[in-house]
């Protein structure tokens, strides 16, 4: 079996907590070749040359910057984990530091490592035991279906229109020249290379935004999701508004005025909040709103933490009871608001029906605010609330498949610029059109015989 | 009643290009071999377009050459013009396509099988197949007689249940008006077997003496033809060829297209068979690209000795005032006169995922078949598929290994690896751009990268076998010393690079870098290359390629070794899926359908995740350790 473990795979170990250790650990015949590229520690001695089961201080370096100060533990096959040589990388800058030290392993003959596949490697080399295959199998499955399904939620709308509109760019050339390629006395590409030049290098300038954009952690949804539920008119949007520091959210006296949901990031205190605003619930006979409700039970149902915005200035209701029980199940926080109004409803109410942290706060008035964050801080402090420590590694991997689908285009370009036949630049196009698929999950099939015998017309 | 029974190793059904190749190599390898045709006139017929080879299938032909396939050979003796097209394109895509005297490729193929020792012809049309115990053991013809054997290989082509139509006719034949096979298409589904209806069509023939030539432009074949087969003397192609010709359909063509658009069987529903997208009819084209105000037309020999002109481009299923009408309209061909309409064809065919990599029968031991009736098109899919069908049939009754090609060897593997593992809709065409390893898969190296497999299956004799050996270390040697000779900024060297407008050298360089500048080859540099052996001319075009193109070889080499590891991790035959734990249910239902034959294959299968082939590798490893299953 050692024929499919030939690569070195990288990941984060420890769940991403804010405790400011956080494990990268990498596995393969190049870990140690790999740690060396990056590590500097103390002395000239290279990892490689360390004995196994050593402790090492240090830092990890790239391009002359130092990323962290790091912990570098060594262990070789067969003892380890995985049953392969193993380096462990405790970073201790925080997640930042962690999800930098991880890419640049990744940069440095690593690769992400698939879901699961830690324990896939650990078993086959003997290190589970035979009767836990069925387990090993369930743990691959399930986190394989986790990793896609969170890869795709989180991937935001807009950089995948930005990856959809540059792999139809590329199939549509690739189909071109090879329609041509195909049928040469119907087709003809004198002088294509000079066409496509520039479309390749506007489709690898897309690249490197996305790229840049990976680099601040700006692909992927990341942070706690936090969703904001209420009815219309208890001042959900003005409390994003406090937290985010700025006017998102539409904030009137009407009830019912935020019908999609508004996002915002925010950071309390080294904490990464994603907070959705959402509509407020009601019944409603208003489609649109009712589209907006909808949509806010299903983000309450899928949130890591959830702030529940009731009016203390009108007594509870149906609508209200409906909330209560949605979040019963879930981390949940009570805020009164309106805390500067004649107050109807008292939190001794409020307690009867749930067990979450209930605070008063006038989210008019700027009042409360200090208190909800040091809540938050502490609920995720103490472990009550974490998130889909996942997306780093999703990251890592969509970068690296970025980064792969960047040098097949500047492959095309090398091979346009030495005047190489056309033939050679369709190669590479279809690289970059795999590399960029797979951010988005998709297969290759049957896309290119598709494209060509949609937009091109050949054949005898 | 008594009924003629007779007995053989293998009985191949059609006499198409699939069924003369896989006859051939089951003869050939020693077997008795019986070959069933409806018509002994009509063996090896091309009763479509009058050429072989072209884009991607041109590689085929080559490849079944250096198995020890005929159809090269058979070109070769018979071609009338011959093209590389794509020669302005790298090596990879260059694609040798010759145009066919079709009645004498038809005569020249009968009479090598008919000098073939060990192999009966018979014309006769098989009504049954005899299968007991999921194991083929014979077939049956009309008239009852019995041919016992211990494998068949169907090579039936078009001709099940065939349909011939256009307009509002329809006759129940094979191409040609020939008899069509009416009665196996029963059997076949009795014996559980799944088919398909495809259908494909032809253009018109026309009269030459009715076309006016000025108003098209000619093309000429190449000044000198290259052969397909790698055992033909280049010196005995080079014949004087004829001319085909090109002209374009206008706006007219295409309104009166339009206008009788209703009168198509294809849109009014009277044809219910699945079409090739990549061959379509006029009217297709007409529809699909309405933006385009003309399509090309090539008027092509049919032969030396016919008048008949074959409209390539054109090919319909209108009714036949239409047909008239439109060709007509088209510039040259104003008075023409059609000695054949155009028409469109159905018939039953199987879907393939239903074989095995040796195109056996998963179900059916003994079993085999190729060619159209697999579900792909062209006389050179075909005829590479009753290739490998055939040795694998004489395979399996000599108990030898089955010759599987997979797609880091050749298109033939690309090929059968295509129709086996992917969801076919329509009959499937080659295409240089399906093959992922396109660079190494050149139709200039197939000799050096399949003769080996011919040879091993028996089909190569020893001294050609020695030949490639020979060939090759000449062409390892060459480059290893052009790699490492260098030049210096002489005189001499500074006036090469200048005469080819190539930069002048700075300091010096190994022949190699220069070979690799787009303006020189290795045949440029033999002024400034002193010590340059004497070599043969294919093997001084591989030196060249191998170094111009070496950074690109080196890059699909290295994919090809991450291939050949998914590729080499089996399957065990008997795996029940539904005892792997963990397998998404749709993974279980396409693998126990497809039933692949390794890891890599599986992974090719639309349906089955990545996830499941980590889920199937822990399996499989964990079934390994304990002996058997968990």
């Amino acid at each position: 079996m050692a024929e499919f473990q030939e690569d070195t795979i990288a990941a984060v170990a420890t769940a991403m907590a804010p405790s400011g250790i956080g494990i990268v650990r990498i596995s393969g015949q190049d870990a140690f070749a790999v740690a060396d590229r990056i590590y500097r520690g103390k002395k000239e001695k290279k990892l490689k040359e360390q004995k196994a089961n050593t402790i090492h201080y240090g830092w990890i370096e790239e391009n002359g910057q130092t990323l962290d100060e790091v912990l570098v533990m060594l262990m070789k096959a067969p003892h380890s984990y995985t049953g392969e040589d193993t380096v462990e990388i405790d970073c201790h800058g925080g997640i930042l530091a962690v999800r930098r030290v991880l890419e640049a392993v990744c940069r440095n003959g690593a690769r992400p490592a698939e879901p699961g596949e830690f324990t896939k490697r650990a078993f086959l080399n003997g290190r589970i035991d035979m009767s836990q295959a069925e387990a090993v199998m369930d743990i691959i499955s399930a986190k394989n279906e986790y990793a896609l399904k969170s890869s795709l939620n989180q991937l935001k709308g807009s950089i995948r229109q930005v990856i959809e509109d540059i792999r139809k760019k590329l199939i549509y050339e690739i189909a071109r020249i090879e329609s041509a390629l195909d049928d040469p006395e119907h087709m003809s590409l004198d002088g294509y290379g000079e066409e496509l030049s520039p479309v390749v290098k506007e489709q690898k300038q897309k690249i490197e935004r996305l790229l840049e954009k990976s680099d601040q952690g700006k692909l992927m949804q990341e942070g706690i999701k936090t969703v904001i539920v209420g009815k219309p008119n208890a001042g959900k949007s003005s409390l994003l508004n406090l937290l985010a520091g700025e006017e998102k959210a539409i904030v009137t006296d009407i009830a019912g005025t935020t019908r999609d949901v508004v996002e915002e990031t925010v950071n309390i205190q080294g904490i990464t909040l994603r907070i959705l605003d959402t509509a407020g619930i009601r019944e409603s006979s208003d489609q649109v709103e009712k589209i907006g409700i909808e949509r806010a039970k299903e983000h309450a149902m899928d949130a890591d933490l959830i702030l529940y915005v009731a009016d203390s200035s009108v007594p509870l209701d149906e609508n209200d009871r409906e909330i209560l029980r949605m979040i019963s199940r879930k981390k949940a926080i009570i805020l009164l608001n309106k805390s500067d109004l004649e107050p109807v409803l008292e939190s001794k109410e409020l307690e009867k029906y749930a067990n979450a942290p209930i605070l008063s706060i006038s989210a008019k008035e700027r009042e409360g605010l200090e208190e909800l964050e040091a809540r938050i801080r502490e609920m995720f402090f103490q472990g009550d609330i974490s998130f889909n420590d996942e997306i780093y590694i999703t990251n890592a991997r969509q970068k690296k498949a970025l980064e792969d689908a960047r040098k097949s285009l500047e492959y095309v370009e090398n091979s346009i610029e030495n005047q190489m036949p056309e033939d050679f630049y369709s190669i590479d196009l279809m690289g970059a059109y795999e590399a960029l698929g797979t951010i988005l999950g998709e297969n290759l099939g049957e896309d290119l015989v598709n494209e060509i015998f949609s937009k091109f017309c050949t054949g005898k | 009643m008594s009924v003629i029974e007779e007995f053989y190793d293998i009985a191949v059904i059609g006499a198409g290009h699939a069924g003369c190749e896989a006859a051939l190599a089951g003869a050939r390898l020693g077997l008795s071999v019986i070959l069933f045709t409806v018509s002994v006139d009509s063996i090896a017929l091309m009763p479509c377009n009058p050429n072989i080879g072209g884009t991607s299938k041109g590689h085929l032909v080559r490849e079944i050459d250096a198995l020890g396939g005929e159809m090269g050979k058979n070109i070769d003796k018979t071609f009338i013009q011959s093209k590389m097209l794509n020669k302005s394109k790298g090596p990879a895509v260059h694609s040798l396509r010759a145009q066919a005297d079709k009645s004498e490729y038809s005569r020249s193929m009968r009479r090598v099988l008919e000098n073939t020792d060990n192999l009966t012809i018979k014309q006769a049309e098989v009504s049954e197949l005899m299968v007991e115990d999921g194991i083929c053991r014979g077939v049956k013809t009309v008239s009852g007689a019995v041919y016992h054997s211990k494998a068949v290989v169907l090579c039936t082509g078009v001709y099940l249940n065939a349909r011939c139509i256009y307009g509002d006719v329809s006759t129940y034949t094979g191409p040609n008006g020939l008899q069509a096979a009416t009665h196996l298409t029963d059997s076949l589904k009795k014996c559980g077997i799944e088919m398909f209806r495809f259908k494909t069509g032809t253009p018109a023939r026309i009269d030459r003496r009715s076309i006016d030539f000025s108003k098209m432009e000619e093309q000429k074949g190449d000044d000198r033809v290259v052969p397909f087969s790698f055992s033909t003397d280049p010196e005995t192609v080079q014949i004087d060829q004829v001319s085909c010709w090109l002209t374009y359909t206008n706006e007219k063509t295409h309104e009166i297209i339009r206008e009788n658009l209703d009168r198509s069987p294809l849109y009014s529903g009277m044809i219910h068979g699945t079409g090739p997208r990549y061959c379509p009819s006029i009217e297709d084209k007409v529809v699909k690209f309405a933006d385009k105000n003309r399509h090309q037309v090539f008027l092509e020999p049919e032969g030396l000795y016919t008048n008949e002109m074959y409209v390539g481009g054109m090919s319909s299923s209108l009714p036949e005032d239409v047909q008239d009408a439109m060709y007509h309209s088209v510039a040259g061909l104003e008075h023409a006169k059609i000695v054949r309409n155009a028409y469109a064809i159905e018939y039953d065919c199987i879907n393939p995922v239903q074989l095995s990599a040796t195109l056996e029968f998963k179900k059916i031991k003994g079993l085999f078949s190729g060619g159209q009736f697999n579900g792909s098109s062209g006389y050179e899919e075909a005829a590479a598929q009753g290739l490998i069908a055939g040795i694998n049939a004489a395979m399996e009754i000599q108990g030898r290994e089955p010759l599987i090609l997979d797609r880091s060897e050749a298109y033939i593997g690309v090929l059968i690896d295509d129709l086996v593992t992917k969801e076919t809709h329509e009959p499937y065409r080659m295409m240089t751009s399906r093959a992922e390893y396109r660079l190494l898969l050149r139709q200039d190296n197939a000799d050096l990268r399949l003769r080996k497999y011919g040879y091993q299956v028996g089909l190569i004799n020893e001294e050609q076998y020695q030949a490639i050996l020979k060939k090759k270390k000449q062409i390892e040697q060459e480059i290893e010393r052009v790699e490492h000779t260098f030049v210096g900024m002489s005189e001499e060297v500074q006036k090469l690079l200048k005469d080819k407008n190539s930069t002048p050298l700075n300091s010096g360089s190994s022949l190699a870098e220069l070979i690799r500048r787009p303006e020189l080859d290795y045949a440029a540099l033999a002024p400034i290359d002193p010590d340059r052996p004497q070599l043969p001319f294919d093997v001084q075009e591989q030196v060249s390629i191998n170094i111009k193109y070496a950074g690109y070889i080196r890059r699909q080499l290295k994919q090809v070794e991450q291939f050949r590891k998914m590729e080499s991790k089996k399957i065990p035959e008997d795996l029940d899926y539904d005892q792997v734990g963990s397998l998404r249910i749709e993974a279980v239902q396409k693998l126990k359908e497809y039933r692949p034959l390794n890891i890599g294959q599986a992974s090719r299968i639309s349906g089955v995740s990545p996830a499941d082939i980590s889920v199937l590798l822990v399996y499989l490893e964990s079934r390994q350790k304990k002996g058997t299953g968990i």
